[in-house]
């Protein structure tokens, strides 16, 4: 059955660019494997007749027509649009410099 | 940032001695769609910063995609095109990472359900012809556009922090592989070159994308790895992203054949990695390494529904497809009057919609084909650009050739009016009237300088008295020289020989 090791949890947390602690690196190590243990009992349903699915609606092709905003489409004000964000400058929104690029 | 250090390389003949290369070759293509791929925000090219945003495209909570069924149109079109296969049934795919360019900290993609696979391509080099495997071609979503500050060169190298445009976030995107390439190593980087020219002319004939490659309209990854002769087994390999000229495809080719065989003779070994294209210098430098990034944690969107398109729609589809450019082309050298291969040179040289365009605007082919393929690739070839990026259009280009045909402009001058459209100076008349280009078209102006030119050459001009016509260009280019280029030399030479005879 699961077990998330601490190396996973580090693992997923640079992908994400979250800086954890060794403490904290503990407690989700933890905490995740409890979450995935407790999904992981889906498997004990017997489901080799139901076909593996991705969506809960039997649909296919929904396509929207090629038409730039339609009557009723919300239209973003910028200057509010970036006020929501932590910096910018020039229109644009301002980010750090790119982790490990350098 | 300047290149740390010089990169060891092996002469390119020396390293094709050892080691056969193989390639892959990854473009990207922005369709031509009104809206983006999963909302309906425009995709205006060139608007003012973050003006074509909205909460999906932003990534903002509780927003939605809802798939453009032009793209989904087009990505099936370009399939067919490419002799693919067309998925019965397909989704799309998360493909998650955390990067400033990309709001949604995930870009969707398709991953082991292409929308199309297993088609080719066939390009050709040196009046051989070359059946490029296609993989894949499926669909996507452009990510924003970073502007790196601080740095000296504006790459990432340096940067201090980042501007982010996502304009371009969300518009429509096709990414298209190649099956790995081999094919003589010495014909490698051409061949790689004719190949994203091959596919431009496709998507162009296609009009599903514009495909300016100056623009970030269609984009090439090119990647490479060498073995030493006789082995089967593929080597490790390099990642150079985002070429973005015909000519750079080619360059950047060489260069990482030359690099790779260096480091392979010296006993060293290539690290998987990405690396980025240096245009000024035709160099690469390491990006960043494979094995960390390249860890997406793919899975099938929640947002979206499968696209599984009918067999009719593909068939119907399949009916839109235009002449395919091989067909094209062998009808229009037949219309010039050229050779196949003479064809396949203009093609190669990414001319061919220039001099359509110029016969258009009134130009016979012949001179169209000349100028583009002669004086213009050269400049171009100078310059470091592709034909199409010089700052002249083909109606340009049919106004100097038709001043010439008027004999307003000998061919020399009319280097000079190019010369003066290329650096920004207007349209070939206001060239002419403002560096007074015109040709001396005067006989008794041109009387005059043929008279000193036989006075000061009185000795060539009594063996020209007797007969010897070979030595009258002496006069000629005395004459030429003192009207500064702006004679008509056939006129000089009758007009010398009518003075002499």
């Amino acid at each position: 059955m699961p077990s998330i090791t601490r190396e996973e949890v580090a693992h997923l947390a640079k992908l994400s660019r979250l800086e954890l602690s060794d403490a904290e690196l503990d407690h989700f190590a933890g905490q995740l494997d409890a979450i995935v243990s407790a999904v992981a009992r889906v498997g004990e349903l017997p489901t080799e007749h139901v076909p593996p699915t991705s969506h809960p609606q039997p649909l296919t092709n929904v396509f929207r027509a090629d038409i730039v905003r339609p009557a009723g489409t919300p239209v973003l004000d910028r200057a509010e649009v970036l006020a929501q964000a932590p910096a910018a400058e020039d229109e644009r929104f301002r980010v750090p410099r790119i982790l490990g690029e350098d | 940032m300047s290149i740390a250090k010089t990169q060891e390389l092996l002469g390119f003949d020396e390293a094709l001695e050892r080691y056969d290369p193989v390639m892959g070759l990854e473009v990207h293509v922005e369709l031509g769609t009104n809206t983006k791929m999963f909302c309906s925000c425009p995709t205006e090219f060139g608007a003012a910063p973050n003006t074509q945003v909205c909460p999906t495209c932003l990534g903002l909570p509780g927003s939605l995609p809802v798939v453009n069924g032009a793209a989904v149109e087009g990505a099936i079109r370009i399939g067919l095109a490419l002799h693919c296969e067309i998925a019965q049934w397909c989704r799309f795919a998360r493909k998650n990472y955390f990067y400033p360019d990309m709001p949604k900290n995930f870009q969707t993609s398709q991953y082991d359900e292409p929308i199309s696979y297993n088609g080719y391509l066939d390009v050709e080099v040196d009046g051989r012809s070359f059946r490029i495997g296609i993989e894949r071609a499926h669909m996507e979503e452009d990510t924003g556009k970073s502007t790196h500050v601080g740095g000296a060169t504006g790459r990432i190298h340096g940067a201090d922090y980042s501007l982010v445009d996502y304009n371009r976030a969300g518009i429509p995107l096709i990414e298209i592989v190649t099956k790995p390439i081999e094919v003589p190593g010495h014909l490698a980087p051409a061949v790689a070159r004719a190949y994203v020219t091959e596919l431009r002319e496709l998507i162009r004939a296609l009009g599903v994308s514009e495909a300016r490659m100056e623009r970030g309209q269609m984009r090439c990854d090119v990647n490479l790895s060498l073995r030493p002769k006789g082995e089967t087994k593929f080597g490790t390999r390099s990642e150079t992203k985002n070429v973005n000229s015909l000519r750079s495809v080619e360059r950047a080719t060489r260069y990482e054949i030359q690099r790779h065989a260096a480091v392979l003779a010296s006993g060293g070994r290539i690290v998987q990695e990405t690396r980025h294209f240096h245009e000024n210098e035709g160099t690469t430098t390491s990006g960043r390494v494979k094995e960390e990034a390249e860890d997406y944690r793919y899975f099938p969107e929640p947002d979206l529904v499968p696209v599984a398109p009918s067999r009719e729609w593909v068939e119907q589809l399949r009916g839109t497809l235009p002449q395919s450019p091989t067909v094209h082309r062998r009808r229009l050298a037949a219309e010039w009057g050229i050779s196949e291969f003479d064809m396949q040179t203009v093609v190669n040289a990414g001319a061919l919609e220039q001099i359509v365009a110029t016969i258009d605007a009134g130009a016979p082919s012949d001179q169209a084909r000349k100028w583009w393929t002669g004086e213009l690739a050269r400049v171009a070839n100078e310059r470091g650009v592709d034909v199409g990026e010089l700052p002249i259009t083909p109606a340009q280009v049919a106004r100097v050739v038709g001043l010439i045909q008027g004999g307003e402009l000998t061919d020399k001058l009319a280097r000079q009016v190019v010369e003066g459209v290329l650096a920004g100076e207007g349209d070939p008349d206001a060239v002419v009237a403002a560096r007074g280009l015109k040709v001396v078209s005067d006989d008794s102006a041109l009387l005059a300088a043929i008279d000193a030119a036989i006075a000061a050459n009185a000795a060539v001009a009594e063996k020209i008295r007797a007969g010897n016509h070979a030595a009258v260009g002496v006069i000629i280019g005395a004459v030429m020289k003192s009207t500064r280029g702006q004679a008509d030399a056939a006129r000089v030479r009758e007009l010398v020989l009518g003075r002499l005879s």
